[in-house]
């Protein structure tokens, strides 16, 4: 199979979680779509890896995925300590640094 | 007895370290490491000494290393990263503001009821626990081992030599900022709302790079910069890839240092974080992106540069007029401070635009000053205060030149050097990256650059005015007395503003002697 397909799946991944942060209203959901940006460049790191037949491509995607864990780690601590004041986890509702 | 027969394992290559120049990221490191087993094994009551002797120990232990190592560099880690002059003069350069704002960090005389930080990070606003905590004087000294990360992310930045390595080190920067943001003792909603807006934001900008960064890898098959450079001269036509990646690496990159349209995080962060970490984060991030950034464009993309200079016209000359122009209408100290360090990330962009040596040289130095002279400001505003905490709106400073000479003079000098009003090191900052930049055959960005400043001079100069020819409200601004560590990190910043503005010769000339990078 043409290994093409899978990049211009990463780029349609990549695209929807970007429009997930820009429209989603929900911090989790917004973090997991920066999550599923994260994953989409990872396919096409390996998707190229395959085309240009080396395995730096591969090897990223693991740190990119310890990165992204790590990520997870702090991102939740903040989400669940805006949670707990606030009960809601909306990204309209806290306006406190509108000018 | 048995005897296994000999069997030779297939041997792996372990890349070979040099200690000199990895010592003082690993230092730092290593150091963030013992400090997170500090929090766990040591008693509480000398959490705090401890975790300061190592976060000091190791900064300063990491500066002499950099200065020993001067002069010297090469690839290390099998050219993950390479130590060359940019890198080592960008480093001590880092570990010069990160001790300057880990002395404002550990001040504890401010705050009556403690340092700047949350005496629990975890115990929610208003409540019961939170006062309990706070009435038996606890101190979250988790703070210190997550500072040395960032101070380490922050090393290893501008010494990247593949895309990987930044990327790591982007985050190992950031993700202890986007924390230690959300920690302040004083107004803590608003300091957790800037964590969640600098995270989210963050992260958004991070995966951009991430997918610039495989789209580079697609086109180049390497995500070395010199791998990089190399294909790129090795086909002259447009490429989609290539473009695409470095658009979506640019935003990254921008983002962290606050270049319009990628700003809007910064003044709220900067008004929400903790002020000590405002003034290292205003810093140390500015100094560690540019290193990063500059890296990039003179190493990988140097031979496209006709196609990311014009879209970095419009964004630098985009930075500093909305920068400075937005700055001109602030009533609260702090978003003043952000809008004016957006500013700056305009002027710092005529740097990497120029991609000759002398524009390097040019903007390490400007980094330098303007760091050195962020945290010693951010460090007066710690000391500006009422009932509440910090008191930060601009009527409020009216007078306090009168009531408190020393404090508002310095005050007034990091602003004139921000201005880049001469005999400041700010000028001699401004001056030489504009002169880079105009030697490069930028005139007309230089030209619209001096028209900015010109904007911004205004509003430093209206501050100066408002502390000093104005008379105070009531009994004038209420001033703490701070500990030793907060006046030398003031006096520090303020004599280096200074000394660099009079005699700027000898660090002019090590920058100078730093301004090639090596592949």
């Amino acid at each position: 199979m043409d290994p093409g397909n899978y990049i211009i799946l990463s780029s349609i991944l990549f695209c929807i979680g970007a429009l997930g942060v820009l429209l989603r209203r929900n911090a989790i959901v917004v973090f997991m779509s920066v999550e599923l940006m994260l994953n989409a460049a990872n396919l096409a790191f390996v998707t190229f890896a395959r085309m240009h037949g080396n395995l730096e491509g591969q090897a990223i995607a693991f740190f990119v995925m310890i990165v992204a864990a790590a990520e997870v780690v702090v991102g939740l601590a903040i989400i669940m300590t805006i949670f707990r004041t606030r009960r809601s986890v909306s990204i309209d509702e806290p306006h406190l640094l509108r000018n | 007895m048995i005897i296994l027969p000999l069997v030779e394992p297939p041997p792996i290559e372990l890349p070979e370290l040099d200690w000199l120049l990895l010592g003082p990221m690993a230092l730092v490191l290593g150091a963030a490491v013992v400090g997170v087993m500090v929090e766990a094994f040591a008693p509480r009551s000398s959490r705090r000494t401890i975790q300061l002797v190592l976060t000091f120990g190791s900064l300063i232990g990491a500066f002499v290393l950099v200065v020993l190592a001067a002069g010297s560099g090469g690839p290390v880690m099998a050219s993950a990263a390479v130590i060359d002059g940019p890198a080592l003069f960008l480093q001590g350069g880092i570990l010069l503001v990160a001790l300057l704002a880990a002395l404002t960090m550990a001040e504890r005389h401010v705050d009556p009821s403690g340092d700047a930080f949350a005496a629990r990070a975890s115990a929610m606003p208003g409540s019961e626990d939170e006062r309990q905590f706070t009435a038996r004087g606890y101190l979250q000294t988790e703070v210190w081992p997550l500072f040395l990360f960032a101070v380490g992310g922050m090393m290893l930045f501008p010494a990247s030599n593949d895309l990987l390595t930044m990327f790591v080190a982007l985050e190992i920067m950031s993700l202890p900022l986007y924390l230690l943001a959300g920690m302040a003792r004083r107004r803590r909603l608003l300091s957790q709302e800037s964590a969640l807006k600098y995270f989210l934001l963050g992260a958004f900008s991070s995966a951009f790079f991430l997918y610039g960064a495989a789209l580079v890898y697609g086109f180049a098959g390497t995500v070395n910069l010199g791998g990089i450079a190399d294909a790129v001269t090795a086909q002259p036509q447009m490429s989609g890839l290539l473009l695409g990646g470095i658009a979506m690496i640019a935003v990254g990159m921008l983002f962290k240092v606050a270049a319009v349209p990628f700003h809007s995080w910064a003044p709220d962060v900067y008004q929400g974080a903790p002020t000590p970490v405002t003034g290292f984060m205003a810093a140390g991030v500015k100094v560690a992106a540019f290193g990063a950034l500059l890296r990039l464009m003179y190493v990988a993309f140097a031979g496209s540069e006709w196609d990311w200079r014009p879209a970095f016209w419009v964004i630098a000359a985009l930075t500093f007029f909305v920068g400075s122009i937005v700055a001109l209408v602030q009533s609260d100290i702090k978003r003043m401070l952000a809008y004016s360090s957006i500013a700056h990330a305009g002027f710092l962009l005529l740097g990497v635009i120029a991609v000759t040596p002398e524009g390097l040289a040019a903007t390490m130095f400007y980094l330098v000053t303007y760091g050195l002279a962020t945290v010693g400001a951010f460090g007066v505003v710690m000391l500006v205060r009422d009932d509440t905490g910090e008191n930060t709106a601009m009527e409020n400073w009216r007078g306090l030149g009168r009531t408190h000479p020393w404090l508002a003079g310095a005050f007034a000098l990091f602003l004139l050097s921000f201005a880049g009003i001469p005999l400041t090191a700010g000028f001699i900052g401004k001056f030489s990256v504009f002169a880079a930049a105009a030697a490069a055959g930028e005139g007309w960005l230089v030209l619209l650059a001096v028209l900015a400043s010109a904007i911004a001079a205004f509003f430093y100069i209206r501050v100066v005015v408002v502390m000093f020819f104005s008379d105070p409200v009531g009994d004038g601004p209420a001033v703490a007395v701070p500990s030793w560590f907060t006046r030398t990190a003031i006096a520090f910043g303020a004599a280096a503003t200074l000394v660099l503005g009079i005699f700027p010769q000898p660090v002019l000339e090590w920058a100078a002697q730093a301004d090639i990078f090596i592949r």
